[in-house]
């Protein structure tokens, strides 16, 4: 066989599992939209559960996720770029900045039951926070860390040395150089990092199910200390307890869609943001 | 003497930036061509078609001809992994790949479907003769290329191009990245091999020029400004600005 | 005043890079403090001891037998290296039963006597008694049972954590199943991202590469939940169908859930990693007459080998740790398998599965904590691997 042909026999191959990976990610959102789309309605996302679950709408399962990203958000957001900042822009190469990175990377690896173990062990059995928004807010917040300050790290290193000289050379401080010119031009792509863990947060489970996660609780959250449904919990819920099967699924296939539609709204705008900042 | 390659009026684009301008050129066969003038001046880019090496950068637009022993290099029928059988080149930078000594020079001909072990050997044993560089690596073979110092990765790229015995090697600065004494060896090695095969060197050194070619073409803002043999070029050229370029007024 | 302002922003600055690593040590703490515990008890009801016969010869007794003769798979003393003599079982519940509460005592106080009375009339008896009610009134010899050891822990074949009396911590059938469904899916992960990778970075043009960056990011935005229950409705019914089984829930089944969701971890690592490849290497292969493809197969995948490397491993990684989506097609038997076709439980779908109901300090729930110290263990050294390597490169 000649070199040529071994070629088009192997790109053959290559381009087939290229579109084989393509046509993996189509099916599976092709599938839950075709079986979803005929049961999301105003109902379905404006109501409460009723009959254990099997009728009714998601709404407090919307609410609790909304509150879920948002209390997440509140928590790791502003602690994450400020970490970036520091790494980014104070701390210097060294044994100290190694080492806060291996950490980072070390949280971003640790598998998502143990940030469920975790989260239980210190906010709601230490802290004595309970099974609560707060203490699912935080376990999330914390799972969401490391992709912030990653991002923010990116951002800022994007950012070329000749604003931050510019700025000094007009007798700024470094503090007012980053608040002022840094932050600003880095600014999209951080928010781009945000969207992107607002994604992943809203779809995470197995932080929940210890932290927060109501099995079902046919009504909204009083306060941060009170517990909540939650979207991808209220997937899995649906999905295997089998009561009754016939009924259980179309509200699955809805539930599953409108969190696919969060993750492709983030991913949308992530990209948008992108697309406008590269013109 | 005849010519091996003909450049017949070749424009070429790098998108919307035309880098030549209506280059027409013939090198003549087995004898030094050196290419010289300014960076950016469209010496290498040239240098890089005869090989079909651009081929790789995208929005690259090629027209007029080239001809290889009177075949047109961009014609459709042309295999261009067969042309670069042909038409051999030595980088700027050495670039041994990270494999031992052996593999390195034997790349070219394992990639052709070479198998037999003595063959190889053999091939490879000449091919780093004919570099200089035997004498130096026949007991470490097996080492990776990369313990070589500078100019010894370099004569082994030179070897691997060998190698595949090509009938035309292009050198693309080959001893800008080498000390002075690297660079001399690999001059010598040029003088040494130029009996028995073409070789086109663009440099940026102009006693270089002088000591290994016989003629020389200078390019200036993407066109050939004047190509001759290389005592005329640097004693008596017809053109200002080829004076003003090798008696160092500008560039 | 403003210098001192300045500071403190600073110094707000320099501690929030620090929340990674304190959580980090926390995450340590809290489950190695847990986890720990589990070894310092015994997998015996906690306030219950358990005694045979004096004249039985038996001083020693491990959890898997124990369970076994509760269970009464073992029925007669000579199958644990006692006398030929069949086995009777008391419990509580059994001395309830025969005796009444006047006998009894209103404060359980001559439950001492009860035991005895059972205990000496048959030679066979091994009884579970509550360690207060364990006098000196009671002729019996207290049975030895050992502490949880990490060795049977991993070891133990049996997973059973509500076993009465004796629960069961064999955590090896978990280990077997989460690595078995790891290895699958990285095998089906690897050709397809690696494929995919050299498709985007070397292949197709700049203009479809744009486009498919996207579709790998969507990939890695799914949530695990969605992907569990893709693979409940879909895949499951589809290789119990292919396959002629019983149930579809299987290994394979969270094999190719896994593999699917490893995609693009192993594509975008290796696409980075092919592209990391200087161009000097790519210009050396085509100007000897190499073809694409052999630059590729004999140039470029050598080349980023280590950082394909390192995508498997991140990918394993990552298989190892997900939860959800295990835990809703792979069937949850803790069974000790290498087939593939079998249910299979791995560690942290058990620790989802399970935590719930344990109560909260009890031995169940430490070893489901223990259980997480080992998942901890594995991704932490997956990650210091990883970062040793690419160190190691730059």
């Amino acid at each position: 066989m000649t070199a040529a042909k071994k070629q088009q026999i192997a790109f053959l191959i290559i381009r087939t599992l290229s579109i084989l990976v393509v046509g993996i990610l189509f099916v599976i959102l092709g599938f839950i939209i075709i079986r979803g789309i005929g049961v999301i309605n105003w109902d379905f996302i404006s109501k409460m559960p009723e009959e254990g679950m099997l009728e009714g709408g998601i709404l407090p399962a919307i609410i609790g996720t909304l509150y879920l990203i948002a209390g997440s958000i509140l928590f790791a957001f502003p602690i994450g770029v400020m970490s970036g900042i520091y790494m980014n822009e104070y701390l210097k190469d060294g044994p100290a900045k190694r080492f806060v990175r291996l950490m980072t990377d070390n949280l971003a690896g640790v598998p998502s039951i143990v940030f469920g173990l975790f989260g239980m062990a210190l906010f709601v059995n230490k802290l004595k926070f309970g099974d609560s928004l707060l203490a699912g807010s935080l376990t999330l917040g914390l799972l969401a860390l490391p992709v912030i300050i990653r991002t923010t790290e990116e951002a800022l290193k994007a950012i070329d040395d000749t604003y931050r000289h510019a700025s000094y050379a007009m007798g700024a401080s470094k503090l007012h150089t980053i608040k002022k010119i840094i932050l600003p031009a880095a600014f999209p792509n951080i928010i781009t990092g945000l969207i992107l863990s607002i994604g992943r947060v809203s779809g995470e489970t197995a932080p929940i199910l210890f932290t927060v996660a109501a099995y079902f609780l046919p009504r909204l959250p009083h306060s941060m200390f009170d517990q909540a449904m939650a979207l991808p919990y209220h997937l899995y819920v649906l999905a295997t307890s089998g009561t009754d099967i016939d009924k259980a699924r179309p509200i699955a296939y809805g539930t599953a869609l409108i969190l696919i539609i969060i993750v492709l709204i983030c991913n949308l705008m992530a990209n948008l943001i992108r697309k406008i900042q590269r013109k | 003497m005849s010519n091996i390659i003909e450049t017949q009026h070749v424009d070429f684009y790098y998108g919307n930036f035309k880098a030549l301008r209506n280059i027409n050129i013939d090198i003549p066969e087995k004898a030094v061509t050196a290419f010289i003038g300014p960076s950016g001046c469209g010496k290498s880019t040239l240098l890089r078609l005869y090989n079909r090496m651009n081929d790789l950068v995208d929005g690259a637009k090629l027209e007029g001809k080239i001809l290889i022993d009177g075949e047109d290099i961009y014609d459709k029928k042309i295999i261009v992994e067969e042309l670069r059988k042909k038409v051999g080149m030595v980088f700027q930078k050495p670039n041994p790949f990270p494999k031992s000594i052996f593999e390195n020079v034997a790349y070219g001909l394992k990639v052709q479907g070479m198998k037999n072990k003595t063959e190889l050997e053999n091939r490879v044993e000449d091919a780093l003769k004919k570099a200089a560089l035997w004498e130096e690596v026949q007991a470490v073979l097996d080492k990776s290329a990369l313990q070589l110092s500078g100019g010894q990765q370099q004569r082994l790229c030179i070897a691997r191009c060998l190698a595949i015995n090509p009938e035309i090697i292009l050198m693309d600065e080959p001893a800008s990245a080498l000390d002075p004494i690297s660079t001399a060896k690999i001059e010598e090695l040029i003088l040494q091999l130029k009996d028995r095969y073409t070789i086109v060197i663009v440099t940026h050194n102009m006693q270089q020029a002088v000591r290994v070619s016989s003629k020389t073409a200078f390019f200036y803002l993407g066109e050939l400004v004047e190509f001759n043999d290389t005592n005329i070029i640097f004693e008596n050229p017809e053109r200002i600005e080829t004076r003003n370029y090798v008696t160092g007024k500008f560039g | 005043m403003n210098k001192l302002f300045k500071n403190l922003q600073v110094g707000i600055l320099a501690f929030s890079s620090l929340v990674t690593t304190i959580t980090v040590l926390l995450i340590v703490i809290f489950l190695f403090s847990e986890g720990l515990s589990f070894f310092n008890k015994k997998p015996i009801e906690p306030g219950f001891i358990i005694a045979v016969h004096p004249d039985n010869p038996i001083t020693f007794i491990n959890p898997t037998e124990c369970k076994r003769i509760f269970d009464q798979d073992i029925t007669d003393w000579k199958e644990v290296t006692g006398h030929a003599q069949p086995i009777t079982l008391v419990t509580l519940e059994d001395i309830g039963n025969n005796y009444s509460e006047e006998q009894m005592g209103a404060e359980m106080e001559y439950l001492d006597t009860c035991y005895n009375h059972f205990i000496q009339g048959d030679k066979g008896v091994i009884a579970m008694i509550p360690e207060r009610n364990f006098t000196n009134k009671i002729k019996a010899n207290k049975l030895k049972l050992d502490k949880n050891s990490i060795a049977s822990f991993v070891q133990g074949k049996e997973w059973f954590p509500t076993a009465k009396p004796i629960a069961q911590f064999g955590a090896f059938p978990l280990l077997v199943g989460t690595f078995l469904v790891s290895l699958g899916a990285i095998l089906l992960a690897l050709p397809l991202g690696l494929a995919c990778a050299i498709f985007m970075s070397e292949i197709t043009s700049v203009r479809i590469r744009s486009y498919m960056k996207p579709v790998v990011e969507l990939l890695a935005g799914i949530p695990s939940v969605v992907y569990g229950f893709f693979g409940l409705v879909i895949i499951v019914p589809l290789i119990q169908k292919v396959f002629h089984l019983d149930v579809g829930e299987t290994a394979l089944a969270g094999s190719i859930i896994l593999g699917i969701m490893a995609l693009p971890t192993i594509i975008t690592i290796s696409e980075d990693a092919l592209q990391n490849v200087p161009k000097s290497m790519r210009e050396a292969a085509y100007a000897l007459g190499a073809t694409k493809w052999q630059t590729i197969l004999t140039v470029l995948i050598p080349y980023a080998r280590s950082g394909i490397t390192t995508a498997a491993i991140l990918g394993i990684g990552r298989a190892i740790g997900e939860t959800m989506a295990v835990l809703m097609v792979t069937g949850n038997a803790a069974n000790t398998t290498l087939n593939i076709l079998k249910p299979v439980r791995t560690i942290p779908a058990t620790i989802a599965a399970e935590l719930g109901e344990a109560p909260n300090g009890g031995i169940h729930f430490q070893s489901l904590f223990a259980l997480a110290c080992i998942l901890f263990l594995i991704t932490m050294s997956i990650n210091l691997y990883v970062n040793f390597i690419s160190r190691k490169k730059a």
